[in-house]
């Protein structure tokens, strides 16, 4: 078991590196960083301009030093002022500039500073993410029980007309993504042209949550991953409920809601674990579309005004970020799977 | 002239829809007539859900193929005085010889709604099968030597799959479909390599069935690849000879970029049921034969996963059409003035207050677009696991 999990946490690091090497890349090719030299430094300054501030920036060095630079790895560039005071890379972020340190990266700590919001990067996204935590709290809240519920009714009893009904909305649940979904209850529940039950924005959640500001974004995320782990649910609940020891349960006279409490439940739930835990991707993507459609200044809205405006420290960072949040999961869920069912070993 | 009520528009709507019902009506009644004849597709009209999906689905379709017959104005043309007009509104002071209604209303630049969601189909049914398709080619080319040999290969295929799958899409996205982006020629060099495996696949298809017959094998061969090279030179490099096949340099990094997503998973499904299909019995007898393995792989395995994959290509239809979405939602690599329905969403939901109707009748088209596709998917599964 210990060597399962040290190599899924090896195969972690390595898809780690990879994907914020690949997110540096992206961030850091040639015209990105023109456009950097050009906020900068001016926005008319000329070909040759932008070339000697990007190599008076230590921009125009190697990648992967870059990269190594930007981990905290390797040590952060230097050189001196034409008068003579020493720059780089650490010295520059530095306050106390003589005793700058050597190394000054992510590992350090060291998440540079946001060029769009003028804060350090490490405070915004602090900031940002604990307002994203309380969404995604209250998403998982709702959709947790709810899916496993539809999910678990439909396939008690398979083909019955609970069951197609409740298939068919899980059905129709994924096939509505969050900017449809997210539109149609703007306009139904929180418009003129229908009941004005809730709010359209939910700006004000950012300073206290009530159902009013707070719940169709929370619903709006958390209805598109309903259809698709009911589904899930469904699934696992026919095949267990089709098993020997159900039958053999039924036969010795248990009522069937006894039967599908203590048999059924607790087996048919294994699957549809992993498949909450591997939602965390794609509930990402719902986080910022929602946040940009309600305007809910957490993560996801940050992640797009760091794309939009080219703020690269911040975009690595939220990548950075992201990458974790979609590995970590990935990983409880394959331990978790393991450790729920006692069929599968490991070794 | 009076504006329209609710029941006038909507027959007026189903008059403007009129040959999308002929065509419908027509596929409807030949497919049932035939449906003993038609294999899977035939099975399809057995099955109530599967049927509703099929008619969302082929709706859309022929949509898209009359927008030109069906849509009242030209998606770009502005009206004066019809800035968000509520649907039913009488063209006022319109150039003569236009359609006298807005039958859906207009959008906040004055043009017609109802119009720019019938050409939306359009721009929407362009790249979402297309692109899906060419992931299917990625993927099963990928797959089926990652499943069968396994090793060094498999792992590696693995470790990348995971990689991209990893990637939170929306940040793909964000960091893929920039002009920047297209400043570097990084999509031409993704598209060169996605582009190829098409070619590849239906290269080896052919090789490996009519190896025996050369002349044969020959002429398919060559056929696919003059069609393919040319097509790869066209769509890929923008540098085709005859100057015919071409795509601008923003949709192509967004159909890119699109595959590049979905290739992974269509590689992991055809993975894992290569991974099963290749303990059978037949292709253990078409080994002891002597059949090579590109033969096993593409003439025995592949027909016999062809159930699933069949099922997972309308559910990913459905799933590329909201990637589309969600890329014309935050604007990007589209074109400010394209009519495709996640950038009207986007345009309309700034003021959905005061006029909510540009918004909505892009959501409801794209939402029952993949509705339709979901249940086709649902029907097609029930039906193939009938037998």
């Amino acid at each position: 078991m210990l060597m399962f999990i040290l190599r899924r946490v090896a195969t972690m690091v390595l898809t780690a590196a990879c994907l914020t090497f690949i997110v540096f890349f992206l961030t850091n090719l040639e015209p990105n960083l023109e456009k950097v030299a050009k906020s900068e430094a001016g926005s008319r300054i000329s070909d040759a301009e932008v070339e000697s501030w990007l190599e008076r920036n230590g921009y125009t060095r190697p990648i992967f030093v870059r990269y190594g630079e930007w981990l905290g790895i390797l040590p952060g560039w230097t050189g001196t002022e034409p008068d003579g005071r020493p720059r780089g890379r650490c010295v520059d972020r530095a306050a106390d500039k003589a005793n700058a340190p050597r190394y000054c990266g992510l590992l350090q700590g060291d998440w540079g500073f946001s060029t769009v919001f003028k804060q350090p990067v490490a405070e915004i996204v602090a900031t940002r993410l604990a307002l994203t935590g309380i969404l995604m709290f209250w998403v998982m809240a709702l959709m947790v029980p709810a899916s496993l519920l539809i999910g678990v009714l439909a396939g008690m009893r398979e083909g019955s007309r609970l069951d197609r009904t409740l298939s068919t909305f899980s059905i129709a649940t994924t096939a509505t993504p969050e900017y449809v979904s997210g539109v149609i209850f703007i306009v139904f529940l929180a418009s003129n042209a229908g009941v004005q039950w809730f709010k359209g924005t939910a700006t004000s959640a950012m300073d206290g949550v009530t159902f009013e500001n707070f719940f169709l974004p929370v619903l709006t995320i958390a209805l598109y991953g309903i259809g698709y782990i009911a589904r899930m649910t469904r699934a696992s609940m026919t095949e267990v409920m089709t098993a020997q020891y159900i039958r053999t349960a039924r036969l010795k006279g248990m009522s069937f809601p006894a039967v599908v409490v203590k048999h059924a439940l607790r087996n048919a739930l294994i699957a549809p674990f992993t498949v909450i835990m591997l939602q965390f991707p794609w509930l990402l993507n719902g986080v910022v579309i929602v946040e940009t459609l309600f305007n809910y200044k957490g993560f996801g809205w940050t992640l797009v005004q760091a794309a939009g405006n080219n703020d690269i420290e911040l975009l690595l960072a939220c990548s950075v970020v992201a990458v974790f949040v979609v590995l970590v999961t990935q990983l409880i869920s394959d331990i978790g799977y393991v450790f729920l069912n006692p069929r599968i070993r490991v070794s | 002239m009076e504006p329209l009520g609710w029941i006038e528009i909507l027959g007026r709507l189903v008059q403007q829809f009129l040959p999308v019902w002929i065509a419908l009506v027509l596929t409807f009644g030949l497919s049932i007539r035939f449906k003993r004849r038609l294999g899977l597709y035939g099975k399809l009209f057995d099955s109530t859900v599967g049927m509703v999906g099929f008619a969302l689905v082929m709706f859309w379709v022929f949509t898209a193929l009359f927008a030109d017959q069906i849509a009242t104005h030209n998606p770009l043309t502005q009206i004066s005085g019809m800035k968000n007009k509520p649907p039913g509104t009488p063209v006022a002071g319109g150039p003569a010889g236009v359609y006298a209604y807005y039958l859906l209303g207009g959008d906040n630049l004055a043009r017609d709604v109802f119009s720019r969601m019938v050409m939306g189909a359009r721009e929407v049914l362009k790249i979402a099968p297309a692109a899906t398709v060419f992931a299917f080619m990625v993927g099963i080319t990928l797959g089926l030597p990652a499943g069968y040999f396994g090793g060094r290969f498999d792992t590696l295929l693995s470790f990348l799959a995971n990689l991209v799958l990893a990637f939170p899409v929306i940040l793909l996205f964000y960091l893929l479909v920039t002009p920047e982006i297209v400043e570097t020629g990084i999509p031409t060099y993704l598209a060169a390599i996605l582009f190829l495996f098409p070619i590849l696949f239906l290269v080896m298809l052919w090789n490996s069935r009519f190896f025996t017959q050369p002349a044969r094998r020959n002429l398919y061969v060559a056929l696919t690849l003059v069609v393919g090279l040319w097509l790869y030179a066209g769509l890929a490099f923008d540098a085709d000879p005859l100057g015919i096949v071409s795509m601008p340099a923003n949709i192509l990094i967004v159909f890119v970029s699109v595959v590049f997503v979905n290739a992974p998973t269509v590689f992991r499904i055809v993975r894992g049921i290569t991974l099963d299909i290749k303990t059978r019995d037949y292709v253990a007898a078409a080994q002891t034969r002597g059949e090579g393995p590109w033969y096993i792989m593409l003439w025995e395995i592949l027909p016999n996963a062809r159930g699933p994959l069949i099922v997972d290509f309308c559910l990913r239809i459905g799933y590329t059409t909201i990637l589309l979405g969600t890329l014309g939602f935050f604007g990007l690599g589209v074109s400010p003035e394209s009519p495709d329905w996640g950038s009207t969403i986007d345009q309309g939901r700034q003021l959905l207050s005061i006029a909510p109707h540009p918004a909505l009748v892009p959501a409801l088209a794209l939402m029952s677009l993949v509705l339709g596709l979901n249940l086709l998917a649902d029907g097609l599964r029930e039906e193939s696991l009938r037998d």
